[in-house]
């Protein structure tokens, strides 16, 4: 009687499991594979590739644009990744105090992330223009500039200016985020500590970090884990450039790939990507929840 | 015991009887945020309702328009296929939805409640899946698409979202059934309900909230697909809305601000607008799903 359960269970479970199975197996699974073997080929688009080995790995290791795709995306994670970390931080602390019109902030608010970011991207194309910058013009009528600035059109200008518009894009995902997590700590905790006197810098410190550290871990993964791996944003506005200032890994295999018809290469380039993705996770997981261990705090 | 008393009153009472701090310290900084979080959009659709001589104007008041003008609207919808590219976008996004919510549903309910053994470790790799970022996966994919044959149609696009819809959304689902007392479920057994029975009757109408958050995720997150719709599909009419306005208005050096800021302006309206009238389900489900 059990085993008969048990069994009709496990049926139904394949049979419930079954449409989501086979479209993650056939479009996500079975490219995943795809895609490493397309790495060790040299298939070009319409034509199939050949064994190739290392090949396009050792090229893609001596290639100066592949270098420097790989040290952007590395500066553009970081910084792009601590300014959302500290600035959505700051806005949950805000948005956590006794405000008016709260629902109101927190609706606002996290627009930015909800808007298609190719269609924010082309506004910030805009912003950013050489000749006809809002921002060079409000700098120029304050008297703090006299030429106005060439946004996209100097290296790190434009490692900058992408570098910002990421972050704008992100902090509300990560103060909304925290600001969740901020709700689940006990105002008793706050009493408690004011009791003993501490002072609000001291409270921040001593209270709330550590007991938003697991919630902070996760959502740092998760911003490590798309800013790495962020496309459209480069694509819109600067698609790599100036002399490939702001290729990303994912913008330059698009472009070897996809525009240049190198798909085993512009595979091996996104192949490339795992094992820094993997210790970008590895360092923001792991890295956030033994700080919280040691700590004392965080017992989930 | 009461210059303790005295130190908690002085604390509240400093934090709520100093209205100037409060300003300086909460308000000022807030609207600082508010300000450049939202002036982008203000600049969209300022730029889209600008005549061309004050958009490429550096006198007067840039930061309003003295002579709105309906120009670029105009070019936008009859000289551009930009109410097509709205429509792919709303199929799309409402097909690919669908279809991911349905099957996230079984899915989720099979992993969370009918408990068959290896459940555990299903869960877990669609944990995974959730992480796989589509710029890795695009490459492959395009050649999936084409050897399906399927290249340059609405259906490669319909067929390949669910790649991060159904994750997302069985993830969000499972968080919802969990929160559904077993006791319900094991009550409609004895009753002789069926599985079927179960889930139609008694979970789906107790995970209402959790089918709206992962619906509207899965609009918004359709409606924002950028890489797949970008590789997958280059007939300017199957283009969705992000991708023909980023490759096809754009016209070599000449730019014409004032149509593409008008189509990222109609773009993002759909999205924002679903978004206004769900925010607390919205909100609800991106905390929930980061917290699990």
């Amino acid at each position: 009687m059990l085993e008969r359960l048990q069994n009709s269970r496990n049926a139904l479970g394949l049979l419930f499991l079954l449409p989501a199975a086979v479209l993650l197996l056939l479009f996500l699974t079975y490219p995943l594979g795809l895609g490493i073997w397309l790495g060790f080929t040299d298939a070009k688009i319409g034509r199939p590739g050949e064994w190739i080995g290392l090949e396009n790995y050792s090229f893609i290791a001596q290639d100066a644009v592949t270098q420097l795709a790989l040290f952007n995306t590395l500066f553009y994670t970081v910084v792009a990744s601590i300014f959302k970390f500290l600035l959505g931080l700051w806005l949950a602390v805000l948005l956590n105090k006794n405000i008016r019109f709260k629902t109101f902030f927190r609706a606002v608010i996290l627009l930015p992330y909800i808007v298609p970011t190719a269609l924010s991207a082309i506004a910030f194309w805009w912003i950013y223009d050489a000749q006809f910058s809002i921002i060079s013009w409000v700098l120029m009528k304050m008297g703090l500039i006299h030429q106005y600035i060439d946004f996209l059109g100097v290296p790190w200008n434009a490692r900058i200016s992408v570098i910002v518009a990421n972050i704008w894009r992100g902090v509300p995902f990560v103060a909304i985020t925290l600001l969740a997590g901020l709700q689940t700590i006990s105002p008793s905790y706050y009493e408690a500590s004011a009791i003993d006197g501490a002072t609000p810098w001291q409270q921040f410190r001593h209270v709330t970090l550590p007991l938003l550290t697991p919630i902070i871990a996760v959502v740092m993964t998760f911003s490590v884990l798309f800013t790495f791996t962020d496309f459209q944003l480069i694509y819109v506005i600067t698609r790599g450039g100036p002399l490939n200032a702001t290729h990303l890994m994912a913008t330059l295999s698009f472009q070897r790939a996809i525009s240049g018809g190198a798909l085993g290469e512009g595979a091996a380039i996104s192949i490339a990507m795992v094992p820094f993705l993997l210790a970008a996770i590895m360092f923001s997981y792991f890295g956030l929840q033994r700080r919280a261990w040691q700590q004392g705090g965080a017992d989930k | 015991m009461s210059a303790k008393e005295d130190t908690v009153d002085t604390a509240g009472m400093n934090y709520l009887d100093s209205p100037m701090r409060k300003a300086v310290v909460v308000y000022l900084p807030l609207a600082i945020f508010v300000f450049v979080l939202l002036f982008p959009f203000y600049w969209m659709a300022i730029t889209a309702f600008k005549p061309n001589n004050e958009l490429l104007s550096r006198d007067g008041n840039p930061f309003w328009v003295m002579a709105p003008t309906l120009d670029h609207v105009r070019k936008l919808l009859f000289d551009t296929s930009y109410p097509q590219w709205m429509w792919n976008t709303v199929l799309v996004s409402v097909v690919a939805t669908f279809f991911s919510l349905a099957a996230s549903v079984f899915a989720a309910y099979a992993i969370e409640r009918l408990r068959f053994s290896g459940a555990k470790q299903v869960g877990l790799a669609i944990f995974l899946a959730y992480l796989v970022p589509p710029s890795i996966l695009f490459i492959p994919l395009a050649s999936v698409v084409f050897q399906l044959g399927l290249f340059d149609t609405r259906l490669a696009l319909i067929l390949t979202y669910p790649t991060f819809l159904i994750p997302f959304c069985t993830w969000l689902l499972m968080g919802y059934f969990r929160s559904i007392p077993f006791e319900l479920e094991e009550c409609a057994l004895i009753d002789g309900a069926t599985r079927w029975q179960i889930l139609v009757k008694i979970i789906l109408p107790l995970a209402v909230p959790g089918l709206i958050s992962a619906g509207i995720f899965a609009f918004t997150l359709s409606w924002n697909e950028f890489i797949y719709a970008l590789t997958f599909v280059s007939s300017s009419e199957i283009k969705t809305l992000p991708v023909g306005v980023v490759t096809e208005l754009v016209e070599g050096d000449v730019y014409h601000w004032g149509s593409l800021m008008a189509g990222a302006l109609f773009g993002s309206l759909p999205v924002a607008f679903i978004y206004s009238f769900f925010v607390e389900y919205y909100v609800s489900g991106m905390t929930g799903s980061v917290k699990e």
